[in-house]
């Protein structure tokens, strides 16, 4: 847990007579991760290959003879595959939120900052603009050299270089993100030809810079001071949450030893102080401390130690995946992570596993077809000749198809109540019509009495492979 | 600032603004350090309820750079921008001034669409279904809240869909109708024919339609009629569009038909009032408003 930040004092404590200036703005300690490799690191290296093929990879995809993945906000039209999402299918975005939320606390209760640690863009491209770092500086301690020696053509050409790469990295980010909103091929044609628009060039620029600046220089940063979600993630913990720890129990008391010498003799534990998993932190800080709120979960400290069990010969694990509940109890492996399944992740999975059902139901069973009935105000209701009384409507329909589609429009409610003049109306594919429509019925035939009668409007797709396109709009009729 | 005479706000708002940012940077400075007794204090020194302290838990130093940049960001944009009293920017940047670029842009953008129409003849217009198309939103958007959404009209306001015209249907009419706007005025003619007169009239106006009236009443009315609205309605009461005086004889009522409604309508007038819309839309939108009002009555039904 991270240090509290009030705590009792006395002040006797605070010693009289000498002063001390005291900046109130702490000087930045450059972090330089050493890599590791292991079981974690491969998981992180996979989901950074699985997030990126689809961010680079999706935006270049067509489907139906468009970008398949496309949100033309312009046009307030979110295509998504198959599917054509308009304003008003904005609880579809609602329920996005509400699973992406839910599905956060799910993980995080479970195994704390599991999105942090794995698939959170910020230590995605930090791993990459890592491996370009390390690929043209070196490793840890080399980088260290590099930044300390003085200014030399190598030194110069090692730094340029890497900067090229991170800048050409971080402007393909910024042009494929940019290339979700406006048609990327379109956009790659117009950046070669330096033809695209201002607020193109605007995000193109905005975003590569993001990304350059985040994944470059801001790194843990971002982490310990900007990101709100790392301040609010211990109120999701709990005592049988998975977090990354180290046993002090078997691990102290800590120390250099020989490899062969029989260190529980020597009183000693099996942390042989290394510091390896302070050299790979990516946040800079001891795991060996106690959970503390810098703690991103990347589980680099794991891999770093395991292998230097592997090289002592003592059994891996020193620091793993554990909960404050297993160290307290020392429960075995099995019992901890039966506890995973308690009430309060069950609870999660539970109201999750509803939402995503009751989305997809509703995805599927989709409508392709919106109709807004709005009545004419102004003119309540009209007598036409004939002795009929007229309502006005206007009917906005909305094809949400990629086809130009047909619609018959009929109207039920009232006996002998009848559309005057054509009830059908041709919408080009992903468009909307208004239809105003005039509705009549003989009153006094009837025996209607003057007040407001309940209608019903139904809109239904005709033609070749219309299907059981149909929708039903309720309005009133009024007759005075 | 122009409703006030003196400049002294100005100067007033402006120092007020300028001390203030002016300030917030001397108050960052001095609070960017500070003077701790005793050392290696961990604490900020603030100690509430006699032994409650905090820890210095410190900003990072870029953190405090992004305050100073603000403080640049707020001179920088008061230079440029109309902020400080009657200064107007170097940028010369005003609402106004972005309104007119934004209607300069929409016009450069979308004028060549409404152009295009703009030279067709009207009548062809009418029958041109993307042209009309244009026409019904423009239509739905500025006129459907009188007219009704199919133009039907309602009590009050003309039906359009009936081909039986106010001030004549021909498409240079319309046109023009919609861009000067219209006053119908019927005068009250309660005080000049008397109760019994008015509803003589209304009698013989009902039996011009063909309706049920009194045929003593119808009598009587036909003189008055002949004396006194023949000048607006014609003496054959089939109306007059250069004053657009309704046609009597046509079953149509543009407040309605009843004998109560006629002799309301003739004791007190009607006030007819159709806005001018030469201000508010373009020749070339108006133009396509007219083909759309003419195809109204001249066979495209409503949405095809």
């Amino acid at each position: 847990m991270a240090q509290p930040s009030l705590k009792v004092i006395t002040k006797q404590q605070q010693g009289p007579g000498e002063s001390a200036e005291q900046a109130l703005y702490e000087v930045r300690r450059k972090i330089y991760p050493r890599a590791v490799r292991g079981w974690f690191a491969a998981w992180r290296w996979a989901l950074v290959w699985a997030t990126q093929l689809v961010f680079y990879g999706g935006a270049w995809l067509t489907w139906n003879g468009r970008q398949a993945v496309l949100f033309e906000i312009a046009q307030r039209k979110f295509y998504i595959f198959g599917l054509v999402f308009w304003p008003q299918d904005i609880i579809y975005l609602t329920v996005l939120l509400v699973i992406a939320a839910l599905s956060l606390f799910l993980f995080t209760a479970i195994a704390g900052r599991l999105w942090c640690g794995y698939a959170c863009p910020q230590t995605v491209y930090t791993e990459i603009f890592l491996w370009v770092e390390q690929l043209i500086e070196g490793d840890r301690s080399a980088r260290i050299r590099l930044d300390r020696g003085k200014l030399s053509l190598g030194k110069a050409l090692r730094k340029g270089a890497k900067h090229a790469v991170w800048i050409a990295l971080a402007l393909w980010t910024g042009f494929t993100f940019v290339g979700y909103f406006t048609p990327i091929r379109a956009l790659w044609h117009e950046v070669w030809d330096a033809s695209a628009g201002p607020w193109a060039s605007f995000w193109i620029l905005f975003y590569g810079f993001a990304t350059y600046g985040n994944a470059g220089w801001m790194r843990e940063q971002v982490c310990k001071y900007m990101c709100p979600y790392a301040r609010f993630q211990s109120a999701m913990f709990d005592r049988d949450t998975l977090i990354i720890t180290y046993d002090p129990e078997r691990g102290e008391p800590r120390g250099p030893r020989a490899r062969n010498i029989d260190h529980r003799a020597k009183s000693l534990g099996d942390c042989v102080d290394c510091g390896i998993c302070v050299q790979v932190c990516p946040t800079g800080i001891d795991i060996r401390n106690g959970l503390q709120y810098e703690c991103i979960g990347c589980a680099a400290c794991i891999d770093g130690c395991n292998q230097v069990m592997d090289k002592m010969g003592y059994p891996r694990g020193l620091i793993r995946y554990s909960t404050e509940h297993a160290l307290e109890n020392r429960l075995s492996r099995a019992q901890m992570f039966r506890r995973v399944f308690r009430p309060r992740s069950l609870i999660y999975l539970a109201i999750l596993a509803g939402i995503v059902i009751a989305a997809g139901t509703s995805l599927a069973l989709r409508v392709p077809l919106k109709v807004d009935v709005i009545r004419d105000r102004a003119a309540i209701a009209r007598e036409v000749a004939g002795g009929e009384i007229e309502n006005v409507y206007r009917l906005q329909i909305i094809n949400t198809t990629e086809r130009a589609q047909r619609y018959q429009i009929s109207v039920s409610g009232l006996h002998d109540i009848h559309i005057a003049g054509r009830a059908e109306i041709e919408v080009e594919p992903a468009s909307s019509r208004v239809l105003p429509l005039e509705l009549r019925v003989h009153a006094e035939r009837e025996h209607l009495t003057p007040g407001t009668y309940r209608i019903e409007f139904e809109v239904q797709a005709i033609g070749v492979g219309a299907g059981k396109v149909k929708v039903e709009e309720k309005s009133v009729f009024i007759v005075r | 600032m122009s409703q006030f005479s003196s400049s002294f706000w100005d100067v007033y708002i402006s120092v007020i603004t300028l001390v203030s940012v002016v300030a917030c940077g001397v108050f960052l400075k001095m609070q960017s350090v500070r003077k701790v007794s005793g050392s290696g204090s961990e604490t900020t020194g603030h100690t509430w309820d006699e032994d409650l302290g905090e820890y210095n838990n410190p900003l990072p130093r870029w953190w405090m750079w992004l305050f100073y940049i603000t403080i640049v960001f707020a001179l920088v944009y008061l230079a440029l921008y109309p902020g400080l009293g009657s200064w107007k920017g170097l940028l010369g940047w005003s609402e106004v001034g972005q309104l007119k670029q934004e209607e300069a842009r929409a016009d450069a953008l979308y004028g060549p669409i409404f152009d295009k129409y703009a030279k067709e003849d009207l009548v062809a217009l009418a029958k041109d279904p993307k042209a009309l198309a244009i026409g019904q939103k423009l239509f739905l958007n500025n006129c459907a809240q009188c007219h009704a959404s199919d133009g039907g009209g309602s009590r009050g306001f003309p039906n359009l869909t009936d081909n039986d015209w106010l001030y004549g249907g021909e498409p240079k009419t319309i046109e023009q109708t919609i861009t000067n706007g219209r006053n119908g005025v019927m005068p009250p003619w309660g005080p000049v024919l008397g109760t019994e007169g008015v509803k003589d009239v209304a009698n013989y106006v009902i039996s011009l339609s063909g309706g049920a009236a009194d045929s003593i009443r119808v009598a009587r009315g036909r003189e008055i009629f002949a004396k006194n609205c023949f000048a607006c309605h014609g003496a054959d009461a089939k109306g007059m569009h250069a004053v657009g005086a309704p046609n009597l004889t046509d079953k149509t009522w543009l407040y309605g038909g009843g004998e109560p409604t006629i002799i309301q309508t003739v004791t007190k007038g009607r006030q007819g009032h159709m806005p001018a819309w030469k201000g508010t839309l373009s020749a070339a939108k108006i133009h396509l408003l007219a083909a759309y009002v003419y195809s109204l009555s001249h066979g495209a039904p409503p949405g095809q």
